[in-house]
């Protein structure tokens, strides 16, 4: 289809991309264009401007120090999949990157539009609230700091103003005795999450010592399976401990709130999410302590 | 160059322009002066139209035109059916170019803009005020046929576009009253979006000054659009010049002639400049042809130790809101005639009612008819093989036709050509390892593994086919190819072909047929194709017919220009035309090859006709007609192997083992590519693939984000055999390859996934087998018990 007519900009710094975005109520940040294009084809959205952040080189890459990990807005999936100290910090974003859409899409696809256009079929939302991480906003009102919890507030939508830009989203590094993981149910056609269950597993000489368990896929944000977390703590990591915790996933997912569609109805995806948790967790018990 | 290019997997000479991004499709065609077409489309599956305004359409920027129904009255007929099936009360409703009153499916266009540019005319279609008035909707076929069901065409009764009949051989009644073993199931073939990688468009040039029209077109057949376009439009066919640029793949639904094509012929001619339409792929799902919609209820009839002794069936193809050119011949001709397969049955009764819904036409598909009758078959003889507890592989053994190599007569009324149905399989059977195989599955299900061994053996009928069959069966049109072989002074080649290939291949194969008959290199062979102005008459590229029939007719062209070098060489060597000998491209008398002329010495003289034989005319060139006296019937045996996981039902394809036989290979490397994107579309079936509408008629798998294309990685390396059996009947034993992938494999999938499911007691599940529909299946079994 074709999109409908649009002012376009291109934004040199944040500062201006702020401002054009307060002198332009209607319009919309650009960033990697993987789903506000596919958006404005359908027709399905008329900002009357675009604001394209793409060459804004301070928003890019991946900085680890004190224990801290600055991933700025528009570090490209592509570029966190590929990342040494992702993959040796925070294994489970570094995972699920690799596993978004297809190489076209993590090539151009960012970690910043990814979380801002917070479609429940996405694959970082729910790896960022399992890791703890925090989203760094900026806006007329100055900066401030979200944890994901408060950023996602449900389908497609977030704690973003519509003048506020997402600058970078911090988390804190894997400790010790710590491991991360994502598994995730890939649908055939887009590849978005089925099905997609992040898990941060602390364990000390085979026994959980903390356990962060959330699941994408299912419902209109994130959900944490607090029922899997607590039959985790304090339990030694067996395949039977994980499978039993596994199967308390169905107390953290409302009925009224989990999504279906033709491929995958709601009580399927509830009754075989567990599996997805219990390979998650499996997969991030390895990789601890 | 040797006549061993024959049978050479050279590269296709195809790819580099289109891997290169450098090929020119219809879209990258500019005109001085073109406007843009965009059709507005019904939201609503089935509405009467109280009223249309354009007023505001027509004053946005850049608009042109806008044109209704009522515009292009006298002016433009209906889309034309053009496969009149005869004894089937056939009931053709008018498929209007634009809708006149009503809507019957979601897609049908309700009125065009023309604009200076496709934003512009886009943006003016929001602008277009349509009353309607929705009415009742029904898409599912077999649901359409029953009493109180909406009724979509005035006059046509029950929905019912027409009832086909195949009945053959003994008394079939009688079959399955003394059968000592009958299994029956019913089966959805779902309905399928063919996706052809390039969306399809239309420019049309209309020249006032001469009256001249030039159409370029996505089409796989040219010909059949200027005969039938200048039907409808009423352009002169000596007028009207089609032009099928690069054709980004068809699948079947790039044969029909369509609504928007006429539309946009109507536009330039309406308008005087040229005008170009390109659909978006959101308008190539919900308008450009469909494939499949069957509901089959099967039976079969076999003795105790499982020979077949009858098939019966009864069908409901949905052929969606009105007739497409061909369609009536798919789920009959192609489908019914099709269902002795490769076993040898006595008894065949087939009772198929085309129906009318609320959907997007359907069309031929790859495939077309025969992998929805493969399939049948190859699931009963499965049930078959189960109930009696005998080995798949055994019960296909038990009832294959013996092997054969000048025609056999199956009850249907066909004649295949040559087969060694056994041979096939026995191959395919070593070359996986069977034996071994099934002793993994044993050993994997003591271990509460579900790995599962699908067989799926298969005859096709391809190379459409006799032009007398063709008018006896109703389609509207001959089925021959024509060729032109012309050699320029320098020994260089042109041929002109009335086939249109649009992906396959064929400039490379073509070119290796010439070489084979005459000795040049493939390299100075130019294929000329897809122009009605600069190519003899042809029929088109479908039916896996365009080497089986268009190559024919090219070798036999090339066999002319050797006689006539013959005479040449014969004349300029001062010796008697009896006493010549061919080898390689040269000419010489018997027995002294080292005096030789080259066929591109003869192709100089003949061009330059200084010194030509007595009576003999200037010029090296031939055309021919050939018309097939029988189609062809390729035919094979494949195996997939599955594994499921209970626990979420996820298929898992391991591996996929085919051996084919399409005679001997033009070009092996080429047949590979067939095989493999053949078989690719069947899995697509059996696991990914489906068109959802709802009950309102909405598509719900509207795009590519819900409608599941294959993906490579996705599916294991396909591993490719053949056998090589010549078709007696065919000037180089060719038979076609284009389909035969797909009308095997979504039967082998499918077979295996019910195979590792069997320990579970699951017997059936609903294509395609998504990883809900095959756990759900665990889940209803386990609760029943
Ligand atoms: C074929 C395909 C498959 C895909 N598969 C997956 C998948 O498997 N898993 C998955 O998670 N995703 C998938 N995606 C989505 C992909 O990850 C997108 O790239 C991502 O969701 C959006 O990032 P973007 O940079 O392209 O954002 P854009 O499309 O540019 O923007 C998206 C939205 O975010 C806003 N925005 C962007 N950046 C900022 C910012 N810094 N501050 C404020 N607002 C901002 C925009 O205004 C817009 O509303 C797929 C996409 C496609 C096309």
């Amino acid at each position: 289809m074709y999109a409908p007519e649009f002012q376009y900009y291109r934004a040199a710094s944040v500062a201006e991309a702020a401002e054009l975005l307060s002198k332009n109520p209607d319009a919309k940040i650009l960033a990697g264009g993987h789903s506000l294009i596919p958006v404005l084809k359908l027709r399905l959205a008329a900002p009357s401007a675009l604001i394209d952040i793409g060459r804004i080189e301070v928003l890019r890459g991946i900085e680890c120090s004190s224990g801290t990990i600055r991933i700025g807005a528009l570090t490209t999936h592509a570029e966190l999949a590929a990342s040494a100290e992702l993959r040796a910090r925070a294994q489970a974003l570094a995972e699920a990157a690799g596993m978004i859409g297809d190489p076209a899409v993590r090539n151009r696809g960012t970690i910043g539009g990814n979380v801002a256009h917070a479609d429940p079929a996405s694959d970082l939302p729910q790896v960022l609230s399992c890791l703890g991480a925090e989203f760094l906003i900026t806006g007329p009102q100055g900066e401030r700091r979200l944890g994901a919890s408060e950023f996602f507030e449900g389908l497609m939508s977030t704690a973003l103003g519509e003048d506020e830009i997402l600058t970078a989203i911090e988390l804190p590094e894997a400790g010790a005795g710590e491991g991360s993981a994502y598994a995730k149910f890939a649908h055939p056609a887009s590849r978005y999450a089925v099905i997609g269950a992040a898990a941060k597993v602390a364990a000390n000489n085979g026994t959980c010592t903390a356990a962060s368990v959330v699941l994408g896929g299912l419902c209109p944000a994130p959900v944490r399976a607090e029922a899997v977390e607590r039959a985790l703590v304090g339990r030694s990591l067996t395949d039977e401990a994980i499978g039993s915790a596994s199967r308390a996933t169905a107390e953290s997912l409302d009925d009224d709130e989990v999504l279906g569609d033709v491929y995958a109805s709601a009580g399927y995806r509830k009754a075989v999410a567990p599996v997805w948790v219990r390979r998650a967790v499996t997969a991030a018990a390895s990789r601890s302590g | 160059m040797s006549a061993s290019t024959f049978g050479s997997g050279i590269r296709r000479r195809e790819d580099p322009r289109l891997i290169t991004g450098s090929a020119t499709y219809t879209d990258d065609i500019n005109l001085h002066g073109t406007l843009h077409a965009a059709m507005l489309r019904s939201p609503y599956a089935h509405a009467r139209i109280a009223g249309i305004d354009t007023s505001q359409a027509s004053q946005a920027p850049g608009v042109v035109a806008v044109y209704t129904a009522a515009d292009t009255e006298g002016e433009l007929a209906p889309a034309p059916c053009a496969w009149l099936l005869p004894n089937s009360e056939l009931k053709i409703a008018d498929f209007h170019c634009l809708a006149k009153e009503t809507v019957r499916y979601v897609g049908d266009i309700v009125a065009v803009v023309v604009a200076e540019s496709q934003y512009q005319a886009c943006d003016a279609l929001d602008l277009i005020e349509v009353d309607y008035e929705p009415l009742d909707t029904v898409v599912e076929p077999k649901q359409a046929a029953a009493t109180n069901a909406p009724q979509l065409h005035a006059g046509i009764e029950g929905n019912q576009a027409f009832h086909w009949t195949v009945t053959g051989g003994g008394d079939i009644g009688e079959a399955f009253e003394k059968a000592d073993v009958v299994v029956s199931e019913t089966i959805v073939q779902q309905r399928l979006i063919p996706n052809a990688m390039e969306p399809r468009a239309a420019l049309a040039s209309y020249k006032p000054a001469t009256g001249e029209l030039t159409l370029w077109s996505t089409t796989q057949n040219p010909h059949i659009v200027r005969f039938l376009c200048s039907l409808v439009t009423n352009v002169p066919e000596d007028r009207l010049r089609v032009i099928a640029p690069e054709v980004g793949g068809g699948f079947g639904s790039k044969i029909a002639v369509y609504p928007a094509d006429f539309i946009t012929v109507f536009c330039s001619k309406r308008l005087g400049v040229p005008v170009k339409w390109v659909e978006s792929r959101t308008e190539n799902y919900q308008a450009t042809t469909h494939g499949r919609d069957h509901i089959q209820e099967i039976e079969l009839a076999a003795t105790a130790d499982g020979k077949i002794t009858g098939i019966r069936a009864t069908v409901w193809a949905g052929m969606g809101a009105y007739l497409s050119t061909a369609a009536p011949g798919i789920p009959t001709i192609l489908h019914g005639l099709m269902l002795s397969g490769v076993y040898d049955i006595p008894a065949i009764h087939e009772d198929v009612y085309g129906i009318y819904t609320n959907t997007t036409p359907v069309e031929a598909y790859r495939g077309a008819g025969r992998p929805e009758a493969t399939f049948m078959l190859e699931r009963l003889v499965d049930l078959l093989a189960a109930k009696i507890g005998a080995d798949p592989a055994e019960i296909r053994r038990r009832n294959f036709i013996p092997k054969f190599d000048d025609g056999h007569d199956v009850v249907t009324g066909l004649t295949y050509d040559s087969g060694d149905y056994a041979g096939a399989l026995g191959k395919l059977l070593d070359e996986a390892g069977y034996a071994q195989l099934r002793a993994d599955q044993a050993a994997a299900r003591e271990n509460g593994r579900y790995i599962g061994l699908g067989l799926s053996t298969y005859v096709e009928i391809c190379g459409l086919g006799p032009s007398q069959v063709a008018g006896a069966i109703g389609f509207q049109g001959g089925l021959w190819e024509s060729a032109i072989l012309r050699f320029h002074p320098s020994g260089k080649v042109h041929v002109m072909i009335g086939a249109s290939p649009h992906g396959q291949g064929e400039e490379t194969t073509f070119a290796q047929i010439v070489a084979g008959e005459l000795g040049v290199s493939p390299d100075d062979v130019k294929v000329i194709h897809g122009d009605t102005d600069n190519t003899p008459m042809g029929w088109g590229t479908y039916g896996s017919r365009t080497t089986a029939v268009g190559g024919a007719a090219l070798a036999l062209a090339a066999r002319k220009i050797r006689e006539k070098a013959k005479i040449i060489a014969a004349h300029l060597l001062e010796a008697a035309v009896e006493d010549m000998d061919y080898e390689d491209g040269k000419f010489f008398v018997k027995g002294s090859p080292d005096s030789s002329k080259t066929i591109q010495d003869i192709a100089l003289m003949a061009n330059v006709a200084w010194n030509m034989p007595e009576g003999v005319e200037a010029g090296l060139e031939a055309t021919s007609f050939y018309d097939p006296p029988n189609f062809v019937f390729p035919y094979g045996a494949h195996l997939a192997v599955v594994e499921i996981d209970p626990e979420t039902g996820h298929v898992e394809l391991k591996r996929y083992v085919a051996v084919d036989d399409c005679g001997p290979q033009i070009n092996p490397v080429i047949v590979e590519g067939q095989v493999h994107g053949g078989i690719v579309q069947g899995i697509g079936q059996a696991l990914w693939e489906e068109a959802v509408y709802d009950e309102g008629g909405q598509l719900l798998t509207g795009s590519m984000l819900d409608y599941a294309i294959p993906r490579a990685d996705r599916l294991p390396d396909i591993e490719v055999h053949s056998t090589v059996t010549p078709s007696p009947h065919h000037p180089l034993g060719v038979k076609g390859i284009g389909e035969a992938g797909t009308i095997a494999s979504t039967a082998a999938v499918y077979n295996a996934v019910i195979d590792a499911l069997q320990p579970l007691g699951v017997e059936g599940v609903r294509m395609p087998l998504t990883p809900e529909r095959v756990w759900r299946s665990i889940q209803d079994v386990q609760e029943r018990n």
